[in-house]
């Protein structure tokens, strides 16, 4: 484990999961959603955990993120609180 | 309100730090976690199930009632998703029909629905552009996924992936097509019905390999007796067997995303989204 780029991944992985609370937007915090995910499958990658890794690539940064855009889609684009 | 959730926040967020301390380091080989099967799985797993990839062979075979649960429940989903976003009754819609040769758009209020033909083609409500370059690439690109996707269930056994991973990129490659073309497209390759019905048979595929085994006289889901049906080793067996069962995962995975997407991308109407 390289400990400089498990920081930098670990900083990226705060900031994405503010942004994608506090951002306005929903559409654009569906796709911050989804660079969470991958980032979290590059720390699950670094931790040896490559299944793990792999499930998080496909569902969580492939797959979840379609679905939030497709609810998005159908609901509304701006958040109220 | 917005104070008092940001301190629950602060304070939540602390704790959670102050026990991180507590963790013993990663990899410790005197943590919890690496004591007590950790080991034997690591050293069995290869000569008992034949499987290079332990996690495949604890979750398959050792841990074979979680993820047959885990199946269920990713089933449940599906079915959930149906039942609350499904809409059959349907009024007749404005529907829009593009000229083929001249492009010209022709808008239609109510009434039949029109005949299949070939000089015209049915485009969506909302704004499409006619866009050969992503049809094309996606198009060429969506038989490797599926061949990628089966590739990781196939080869599970071996490197990392198996029904989960390659279920969720086979519905995935299908997702794709209905983005780049448009839904009905997607719809007439894998229609709702064959859908629904594989959701039901990758489930049906797990539980009835645990209940081959209960008949052949092993308890449910121990796949060293398949080697009676199956002519090899009871080692090889259980190799096949978890196979098996991730054959079953990766059918009612890819049907479950493709049926929560077409219901969520179509507002239960299934015949045009995103």
């Amino acid at each position: 484990m390289i400990w400089q780029l498990d920081l930098a991944i670990l900083t990226l992985v705060i900031f994405t999961a503010i942004a994608a609370i506090s951002v306005k937007d929903l559409l654009s915090c569906a796709i911050l959603f989804g660079a969470y995910s991958f980032l979290m499958c590059l720390l699950w990658a670094i931790m040896a955990a490559v299944d793990v890794a792999f499930t998080e690539a496909s569902v969580g940064a492939g797959v979840s993120t379609v679905f939030f855009v497709a609810a998005v889609f159908h609901t509304t684009r701006r958040t109220r609180d | 309100m917005k104070a008092a959730g940001l301190i629950i926040v602060l304070l939540t967020g602390g704790l959670l730090l102050y026990a991180t301390q507590d963790f013993p380091p990663w990899g410790a080989p005197d943590s919890p976690a690496s004591t007590h099967v950790s080991p034997r799985y690591l050293q069995k797993a290869m000569e008992e199930t034949a499987v290079p990839n332990v996690v495949t062979a604890i979750l398959a075979d050792y841990r074979g009632f979680d993820t047959m649960f885990e199946t269920t429940v990713i089933f449940c989903a599906g079915i959930g998703c149906f039942l609350l976003l499904r809409i059959f009754r349907q009024k007749p819609e404005d529907r829009y029909y593009r000229h083929i040769a001249t492009e010209i758009t022709l808008h239609i209020k109510g009434g039949k629905i029109p005949e299949k033909s070939r000089e015209f083609e049915r485009i969506d409500t909302l704004w499409t552009p006619y866009d050969l370059i992503i049809k094309t690439m996606c198009r060429i690109l969506v038989p490797f996924i599926q061949l990628f996707a089966l590739y990781v269930i196939a080869h599970g056994h071996h490197s990392p992936g198996g029904g989960f991973q390659g279920g969720v990129i086979l519905g995935a490659s299908i997702i794709l097509l209905a983005i780049s073309h448009n839904m009905r497209t997607a719809i007439a390759r894998i229609s709702e019905r064959i859908d629904n019905l594989l959701m039901a048979v990758g489930v049906f595929i797990y539980a009835g390999i645990g209940a081959v085994c209960v008949i052949l006289g092993a308890r449910f889901l121990d796949y060293g007796n398949l080697s009676v049906v199956l002519f090899v080793d009871k080692i090889m067996a259980r190799s096949h067997g978890i196979f098996g069962v991730e054959i079953g995962v990766g059918i009612t995975v890819m049907a479950v995303m493709i049926s929560i997407y077409n219901n969520l991308a179509s507002a239960g109407k299934q015949d045009e989204g995103l």
